[in-house]
């Protein structure tokens, strides 16, 4: 069978095999969480407890406070011990956080009504995945709702169940255990979206999830098995891959008819649909080198890192570095009483063997970054305008279609940073457009 | 619970095992079989001259980054090694060594060093340092020896000298060249540069940086191509006087430069499609200095000429960007 894919990309060494047998565990419920209000893209939400407040487990504690903003819930049961600010590393500022002090071992629950999702209305199941204030569990963090309300006529879903950063295994583990749950979330997905055709994309490294997904295919739900590649599961790429289509420079998916749900949203839209429950956790994997034992977890979102590294095991050898998501596009964090967001897939200790030391030289122009480039952009270019300040000349090189994939500096032997050069010069040609 | 706290870097955090210090060392392993066997051809002098070229080159770039350009952290990379290996390569083994050093130097420092270092020169060192030797030493940059089969130990200013086969074929036509054989050619055993003696040996090293993934068929293949095209055109219309194809293609350092100087990522095109347009270009180019200029040779020239069009190619042969709407589409 011919694997589905795109031009471009990198194979970065997989290592998935240091967690991919490993089942999904469930964590104890943390002494304290630590909640950022901003916990997707967008505007944070409004805060609608106090200091001192008892709250439990599931309980609305801020409400979404414009268009692009998600609902945020209590992951334990407890009082609001302080609200305060913290460094965030994913907006890489001081940000607000909500501290809350477990008073309870056992969860009070204050779940929402259980759906029928069947016999309801797609206005209902929208509402509820708002209420639940779901994200895109992938990494980006965007609310769900909103993309699950496209102004445009949509005639496909695509689940990314890709996977296609290294190390990363819990969309792998979730589409083996959690098969059922996922498929009824999909087929939620297509009531709200009204599409009678859902793809699954999932990379050939996984073939016992394409397998288990198999077996529930029909009845409009497809499996495709994708070339295992880097970045096969962008959206861009992703899309271009299944159908063939190519979201125009500057677009959405929409404006190719097509929503793109990663399997992680689409099996919590399934438990906030069916079983009521809000996104308080969620799967991630913590992995890399630096850990003894690693995993794929379940976790009150706003555990403290460290917490979650000593579950699997602590640390092993000489640690580089802590990284939210995986290698390739993942946040490195200052320390680990950093806790974890709704948008983190992974906890990723890198070694220093794993990192190296790295010399930056001069381009060689040995052309490696355009071939790799996923976006068919000229990095080496790219990178010079930005370095050059011309923004101008850089945006109209492409700079914004740049998905900060990471291949081109990942193949770079010359070892430039070119994402670094391309994320400033996004912000400084923003702040210099604002400006004027 | 005890916090740990690292230094932030971005990502990727993870980077491919090769750089520029690997590749450059590949180029010189591929260049080895060559330079051994020139050896063989031209005496030990040859040898000297490659030795000098790749210590001198690393010791000149390490004075001019280390003293003129005041970078205290300066790791070679190993490029000056292969631009001195190179300039020996495209040298007469009857060249003083002072010569040759100052056209290492020159080389280094006005074909590399005054645009600012690896990577953002427009032309290939080597042939910078090749083109200068030409002009301030054309006697002795000219004057070609005849080789000696394994007598490694000739001194070059022993040996008798004799003209190349493109200078023998410019005098006086096919018929000058008719007493050599294609299987000299091919195997080394005729006048010329020290690197350009077998077509053999320089492919192999070639096939090597292929298989290493270091370079890739394009600009060789354009190069000898269009040669190989124009060549049969014009000895199909005289044979009498413009040599049989393959002669073109094994003679004059040709395969050198298509394989070894035209490659130079730095100074050639970075897609697929421009490094076919740049092979071809080289290639038609060095046909017309063959045919119609005052070199009997004419592949530094073409390549240095081509050097200066690559970013012009560069744009043309621009990717299209991923969803770029297409024009009138
Ligand atoms: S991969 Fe690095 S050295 Fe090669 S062309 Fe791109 S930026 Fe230059
Ligand atoms: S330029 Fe942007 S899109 Fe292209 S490879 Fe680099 S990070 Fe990825």
């Amino acid at each position: 069978m011919k694997l589905l894919t795109f031009k471009g990309g990198v194979h970065p060494p997989e290592k998935k095999e240091l967690s991919k047998d490993s089942p999904l565990e469930t964590f104890r419920i943390p002494e304290k969480v630590y909640l950022y209000l901003v916990q997707s893209a967008g505007s944070p939400p409004k805060l609608l407890v106090e200091k001192g407040e008892e709250v439990k487990t599931a309980q609305k504690i801020a409400e979404a406070s414009s268009l692009i903003s998600a609902n945020l819930h209590s992951p334990v049961t407890g009082v609001v011990e302080d609200i305060t600010k913290m460094f965030h590393p994913v907006l890489g500022a001081p940000s607000d956080l909500l501290v809350i002090k477990r008073t309870s071992e056992k969860d009070e629950w204050e779940l929402l009504e259980p759906i029928d999702f069947e016999s309801s209305d797609p206005k209902i199941l929208i509402e509820r995945v708002k209420e639940a204030g779901i994200v895109g569990l992938g990494g980006a963090a965007f609310p769900t709702h909103v993309k699950l309300s496209p102004p445009k006529e949509i005639d496909t879903l695509i689940i990314n169940g890709a996977e296609c950063e290294p190390y990363l295994t819990v969309d792998h583990r979730l589409m083996l255990e959690k098969t059922e749950e996922l498929i009824v979330g999909i087929k939620i997905i297509m009531k709200i979206l009204n599409v009678k055709k859902a793809v699954i994309g999932v990379e050939n490294n996984k073939k016992d999830a394409i397998d288990a997904l198999k077996k529930f295919s029909g009845e409009g739900i497809e499996v495709v098995a994708l070339k295992t590649k880097y970045p096969q599961g962008a959206e861009k790429q992703l899309i271009k891959a299944i159908l063939n289509r190519e979201v125009p420079s500057g677009g959405l998916p929409m404006d190719v008819k097509v929503v793109v749900q990663n399997v992680g949203t689409a099996v919590a839209i399934k438990e906030a649909v069916v079983d009521g429950k809000p996104l308080i956790e969620r799967g991630l994997t913590v992995t890399g080198e630096g850990v003894k034992t690693p995993k794929n977890v379940v976790a009150r979102i706003g555990t403290p890192i460290e917490e979650l590294i000593d579950f699997a095991g602590g640390y092993n050898g000489e640690v580089d570095r802590v990284v939210l998501g995986g290698p390739m596009m993942g946040i490195a964090v200052p320390n680990t009483s950093i806790p974890t967001m709704k948008g983190t897939s992974g906890i990723l200790v890198l070694t220093k063997e794993v990192t190296g030391s790295i010399y930056t030289r001069n381009c060689i122009r040995c052309g490696r970054c355009v071939e790799a480039c996923p976006m068919n952009l000229r990095p080496n270019v790219l990178y010079k305008l930005v370095q050059a300040k011309k923004y101008d000349e850089a945006v109209s090189e492409g700079l914004f279609d740049c998905i900060e994939c990471g291949s081109c500096a990942y193949i770079c032997p010359s070892k430039i940073d070119h994402v670094r050069h391309l994320k400033l010069g996004k912000k400084v040609y923003r702040a210099l457009r604002r400006g004027k | 619970m005890m916090v740990r706290t690292f230094k932030t870097t971005t990502a990727p955090h993870v980077r491919h095992p090769d750089d520029t210090s690997k590749i450059m060392r590949d180029v010189l392993i591929a260049l080895i079989p060559v330079t051994i066997f020139s050896g063989f051809i031209f005496g030990w002098y040859a040898w000297v001259l490659a030795i000098v070229g790749v210590f001198g080159g690393e010791l000149t770039e390490y004075i001019i980054m280390r003293f003129f350009r005041k970078d205290k952290n300066f790791i070679p990379d190993g490029s000056a090694s292969v631009t001195g290996l190179l300039l020996a390569l495209n040298v007469s083994v009857k060249l003083p060594l002072w010569a040759f050093l100052v056209g290492l130097i020159f080389a280094l420092v006005v074909g590399k060093h005054i645009y600012g270092g690896l990577g953002a020169n427009p032309f290939n060192p080597a042939l910078v340092g090749r083109v200068f030797l030409l002009i301030s030493f054309p006697v002795q940059m000219t004057t070609w020896v005849k080789p000696y089969w394994t007598k490694f130990w000739m001194s070059p200013w022993d040996m008798v000298t004799t003209a190349t086969p493109l200078a023998m074929l410019k005098e006086g036509g096919s018929s000058a060249i008719n007493s050599l054989k294609i299987s000299d050619f091919f195997i080394g055993n005729i006048g010329g540069s020290i690197g350009e003696v077998s077509a053999l040996l320089l492919i192999i090293g070639f096939v090597y940086l292929m298989a290493k993934k270091r370079v890739t068929w394009h600009i060789p293949v354009s190069y000898v191509g269009t040669v190989l095209i124009i060549s049969t055109i014009f000895w199909l219309i005289n044979p009498e006087k413009f040599g049989t194809p393959i002669f073109h293609i094994l003679s004059g350092g040709l395969m050198l430069g298509a394989l070894f100087m035209a490659t130079d990522m730095v100074t050639s095109p970075v897609t697929p499609k421009g490094m076919l347009l740049f092979g071809a270009g080289c290639g038609a180019i060095t046909m017309i200095i063959r045919y119609f200029g005052g070199y009997p040779e004419g592949v530094s020239f073409s390549i240095l000429i081509m050097n200066a069009f690559v970013p012009l190619i560069d744009s043309f042969t621009k990717p299209r960007k991923f969803g770029e709407v297409k024009q009138n589409g």
